[in-house]
């Protein structure tokens, strides 16, 4: 049996654990700064450096972010929350634990829908639940011979874990699972949501069944990973390994697995099974968050418009197809961008053309962001303006586009002053076509004995001789004078 | 021969008058701490201080009289229990593995006291991390008590209570988790009062059991512990267990009517075996209160017996958790061992001794997998019947309650080995810590010329009412507890 | 629910004590006299008493989202045992070391 067919007859189960790093300016317990960058060690005080006698106060707008976050992706933020200590030893959890949310956490039960099935019907994904947290410091292993060094700068910046139910059947699922929840993650304004940086971070339940089981098999969880595609990789590695086992008639043993990103292999990591053990129990520090209906209902109310809700409605209002209103909602910013565009110019499909090309284009091609954007949306709504009234050709449009880049000015003064006003004058369009004639004596030739597939040509070099001020309409009438 | 320090009151009247200079103060109070041997070869109350230091913060004292002298606790030299942060002597908690430290902070009270003009002079010895009855368990060695010198001081804060009753201050503070502060005061022959949890931030106060942890004072009399407790609480944003509510002029407590007052009587606190001189004294002063026209009524606190079981369950629990930021990476010993887990149990296990020890071992098994319902969880819901039966008692009409403060007096140093039969000690105390409630404790006469004090108990926040009572006894009572 | 001399390694492990063998022995003995007289506990009813957490709180105060932090009055480098430019410094870790394993 190959190894294919094998796979076939199995099922992947995922659950996914999703750290966030919330972003506030101070930490979840104290007011030191959360900027990255510091020397180490310099953001810290008291309390995130567990100087003997500190108390922890948690920070408000922490909780703000933490149950925007839980209400986007549709739990509901429980009124009573409460605050337990993770014990555990290590050199970046200074108070020798760490305070999470255990079995009250701030909110439960919600779900992520992911797409669609073929017969039309969604994949949703659910949430067992959002909860609470500090970070750790950092350990860095690589910097001196001999001893590891510890930078407690980190510590305490607040977090959140969303854990998912194991509905996750697949590895595309779980990177479905994952962009969607950046991409809401990201509207809502809550975290940076950068897996690279850190400010995201993902560890992987895995257990395989055959197909048609319905209870969940012996888990794995997988750690170290450090990008979307990576979790998908590893899942794929991690899922091939564990039916190679169970078809061989073995057993999965329940353990932690490392993600080798480079070796594209998993292996297990040195914890000894049962060596874990937390002791939670209930932060004494800090009494049970209480969070009243009313200020639950506020946080509700006040979310912005979230993706799925984007979508439906550039579909309704704007008439765009599907491919364009993902491309175009993949970020806050870039929507927001192209509707002010829309709005201004009027035309929606033309607006969208314009910001998946030019706009778009662009943002790839230097990597910056839309927030240092020269070409602000008002502005290209008046390049658009000028375009569709004729007072400029398409190609100098594209060329005021360039301008208007390197320097932020207005399209209309700037295609006064490069003069790419479109020119309709027959007299000058005609100058300019017959310098063009005399340069292309053969094209002319031929083109005059009826060869009119060559009018693309003689326009072009006509348009390029005017730099893109010639209106090509008048052209083609002129043109076809010559033809008959 | 020096003589014992006057009373706050009159040293703050007098240092605001300007009759007595508060370098002259601190100047009587090392006087006096030469005179009576509180140095570590004898009595041994301090683990630090610095003659320099308390004269630096007389200074600052001197410094702030004129209009808009601060008049709390001016010119008064407070001593200060060694696990409560301090930026110029050591923070201790009367362990090696903090040997030496010095706070780069300060615990709100003390920033408090400062700003009432009080003076800081030294801190004082205790039970490492304030995990006794005795004082025996400090790593600097034990404390002995100023009233007879065989005898343990009490604990864990008998080294503040020491300094209070041989007279070098009026005040100290002390930190209580089952009765530190009530006990030593019952056994030196002074006044502790223990607060509401949530009336005095903990900011600062290095933790044992956070839940459980109070920071109390000990007074020469009603008046200083009242003055003191003053000072000290009021709403502190730096601790999220810190209750924003008024804080009255306990001081003032005398001025209202004993008469009318229910006083209870609680039953469980007069078992048979308690010593029947100690249930005596306890009749008679509750005789005095009821000439003086307070109602005294039997009450019951059904579940009392089950406090010593459950504050050794969540005391330790916590302690644990609270204990483990001590590992040498941050601060404090550090010892070099086989790789990073070398270097913790190296570190943790000469760092801390043996009562500390025990005790993070019976915290980690209660709350480790598998035994978590059965102990803690357990524990927990049990002294939510402790606290119902305070709640129950004083909404029947009674005000405050009246037991003894312990179930004996001071013992012989070196007496007791069995480490059940000292957290014994604490059976009529930790009761008020697990509900959460004021109490203090008072002399009411002595035994074999040894204290005994009397404790009130009151409801939430009602502190008011435990004073006005205190101060009535210690009036009617007069000499009569110093025989 | 005797505690065993397993059971004391395992604590001691997980609160990272070191221990001889001859103080595990002892310490069985303490931990076991002590935890029978918790055992009054198991007898009293507590079935739908909620546990108590957070005595006499009123809800969890939260402080809004700005500084300026507690200042330090000694730099960090005053008073921790092994700092090098600027990190505290520990025994070797292996870059994977879970907490489990340390």
């Amino acid at each position: 049996m190959t190894t294919a067919r094998m796979l076939d007859d199995w099922e992947m189960v995922v659950g996914l654990e999703v750290h966030v790093q919330l972003k506030t300016r101070t930490k979840i317990f104290c007011a030191c700064a959360t900027n990255f960058g510091a020397a180490p060690n310099v953001n810290t005080c008291p309390v995130c450096l567990a100087l003997p006698g500190a108390l922890p106060v948690l920070n408000a707008h922490a909780v703000e972010l933490a149950a925007r976050a839980a209400l986007a992706i549709n739990c509901t933020v429980n009124p009573t929350s409460v605050f337990a200590r993770k014990n555990y030893f290590y050199p970046d959890s200074p108070k020798g634990y760490q305070i999470s949310q255990f079995d009250k956490p701030l909110a439960t039960g919600g779900f992520i829908d992911i797409g669609h099935r073929a017969d039309g019907s969604p994949i949703r994904i659910c949430v067992t639940r959002v909860h609470m947290e500090e970070d750790a410091g950092k350990s860095i292993h690589d910097r001196f011979a001999e001893v590891s060094a510890i930078d407690l700068n980190r510590s305490g910046t607040p977090l959140i874990e969303i854990v998912s139910e194991p509905d996750i059947r697949s590895a595309e699922e779980a990177g479905a699972y994952l962009r969607v929840l950046k991409q809401i993650l990201e509207y809502i304004e809550v975290s940076d949501v950068n897996m690279e940086e850190g400010s995201l971070r993902v560890d992987a339940n895995v257990s395989a069944r055959r197909r048609g089981e319905t209870t969940l098999g012996t888990k794995a969880e997988v750690k170290n990973l450090n990008s979307f595609s990576g979790v998908e990789r590893a899942l794929e590695v991690e899922f091939s390994r564990q039916v190679a086992l169970l078809s061989a008639g073995g057993r999965v043993e329940q353990q932690t697995m490392l993600w080798d990103e480079r070796a594209n292999e998993v292996r297990p990591s040195r914890t000894k099974e049962g060596s874990h053990d937390y002791r939670y129990f209930p932060e004494p520090d800090l009494p049970a968050l209480i969070l009243s209906t009313d200020w639950i209902n506020k946080q509700r109310d006040d979310l912005p418009e979230l993706p799925a809700q984007r979508r439906a409605r550039f579909a309704s209002e704007y008439g765009l197809g599907a491919y364009d209103i993902d491309v175009l909602t993949a970020g806050p910013r870039l929507a927001e961008y192209f509707e002010a565009v829309a709005r201004a110019h009027g035309d929606p499909k033309v607006a969208a053309n314009w910001v998946m090309g030019e706009v778009l284009g662009q943002l790839k091609a230097t990597g910056q962001g839309l927030d240092s954007f020269n070409v602000r949306p008002a502005d290209l709504a008046q390049l658009l303006d000028l375009v569709r009234d004729g007072v400029v050709s398409h190609t100098a449009g594209k060329q005021i586009f360039n301008h208007m880049l390197a320097t932020g000015g207005l399209p209309s003064e700037i295609a006064v002053r490069e003069g790419l006003i479109k020119v309709d004058d027959d007299a000058q369009l005609a100058a300019w076509l017959d310098e063009v004639l005399a340069e292309l004596p053969a094209e002319a030739k031929r083109f005059r004995k009826g060869e009119t597939k060559l009018q693309g040509v003689l326009i072009g070099a006509t348009m390029k001789k005017s730099k893109g001020r010639a209106d090509p309409k008048k052209l083609a009438q002129l043109l076809g004078k010559l033809a008959e | 021969m020096s003589q014992p320090s006057p009373a706050a009151k009159a040293l703050i009247e007098d240092t605001i008058g300007l009759r007595c200079s508060p370098s002259s103060t601190v100047d009587c109070a090392i006087a006096r701490a030469d005179a009576v041997g509180a140095g570590q070869e004898h009595l041994n109350i301090f683990v630090s201080t610095d003659t320099a230091d308390a004269r630096r913060h007389a200074a600052a004292t001197a410094a702030m009289l004129g209009d808009q002298t601060p008049a709390l606790l001016c010119g008064v030299p407070v001593s200060i229990k060694d696990n409560i942060a301090t930026t110029t002597l050591t923070t201790s908690c009367g362990s090696r593995i903090l040997e030496g430290y010095v706070s780069p902070y300060e615990a709100t009270v003390v920033t408090k006291l400062r700003a009432a003009g009080a003076i800081p002079f030294g801190k004082t010895n205790m039970d490492e991390f304030a995990m006794g009855s005795s004082t025996e368990n400090s790593a600097y060695g034990p404390t002995r008590n100023p009233l007879a010198h065989d005898r343990v001081p009490g604990g864990s804060s008998g080294g503040s209570a020491a300094a209070v009753a041989a007279g070098i201050v009026p005040i100290a503070l002390g930190s209580e988790t089952g009765g530190s502060v009530r006990q030593p005061a019952a056994f030196c022959g002074i006044v502790g009062v223990k607060p509401t949890y949530g009336r005095v931030s903990r900011f600062g106060l290095v933790a044992f059991a956070s839940s459980l942890d109070h920071i109390g004072v000990l007074g020469a009399t009603v008046d200083d512990a009242a003055r003191g407790l003053h000072v000290i609480a009021g709403h502190d944003s730096r601790d999220s267990t810190s209750v924003d509510c008024e804080v009255p002029e306990y001081y003032n407590a005398h001025a209202f009517p004993l008469k009318g007052m229910v006083v209870g009587r609680p039953k469980e606190y007069f078992p048979e075996n308690l010593d029947a001189r100690i249930r005596a004294l306890c009749d008679a002063s509750l005789e005095r209160l009821r000439g003086l026209g307070a109602e005294i009524r039997d009450v019951s606190l059904p579940h009392t017996e089950l406090a010593i079981p459950v504050y050794y369950i969540i005391a330790p629990a916590e302690a644990s958790s609270n204990l483990a930021r001590f590992d040498g990476v941050r601060y404090g010993l550090r010892i070099e061992g086989d790789g990073l887990r070398g270097m913790y149990e190296a570190t943790r296990s000469n760092g801390f001794g043996a009562e500390v020890t025990r005790r993070i071992l019976l915290g980690t098994y209660v709350l480790s997998a598998g035994y978590y319902d059965a102990y803690y969880r357990k524990a927990q819901q049990v002294r939510t019947l402790i606290a119902r039966d305070f709640s129950t008692v004083f909404a029947s009409g009674v005000d405050v309650l009246f037991t003894p403060t312990a179930p004996t007096t001071a013992f012989k140093i070196g007496a007791i080995s069995d480490p059940y039969e000292m957290y014994m000690s604490d059976i009529f105390t930790v009761t008020a810590n697990l509900a959460g409630v004021p109490a203090m404790s008072q002399p009411i006469g002595r035994v074999d010329g040894l204290p005994v004090g009397g404790q009130f108990i009151a409801a939430h926040f009602n502190e008011m009412k435990m004073f006005t009572a205190a101060y009535a006894l210690e009036h009617a009572l007069g000499s009569e507890v110093h025989v | 629910m005797a505690i065993t001399i397993e059971d004391v390694r395992h604590i001691a492990a997980l609160a990272r004590l070191g221990m001889t063998d001859e103080r595990a022995t002892v310490i069985v003995g303490e931990l076991n006299t002590i935890l029978s007289h918790m055992d009054a506990l198991s007898q009293v009813k507590t079935e739908g008493v909620q546990e108590a957490i957070g005595v006499g709180a009123r809800g969890l105060p939260t402080r809004s989202d700005s500084g300026p932090p507690m200042p330090l009055e000694r730099a960090l480098h005053t008073f921790a045992p092994s700092v090098r430019e600027g990190f505290l410094l520990v025994p070797r870790l292996s870059t994977h070391e879970s907490p489990a394993d340390a």
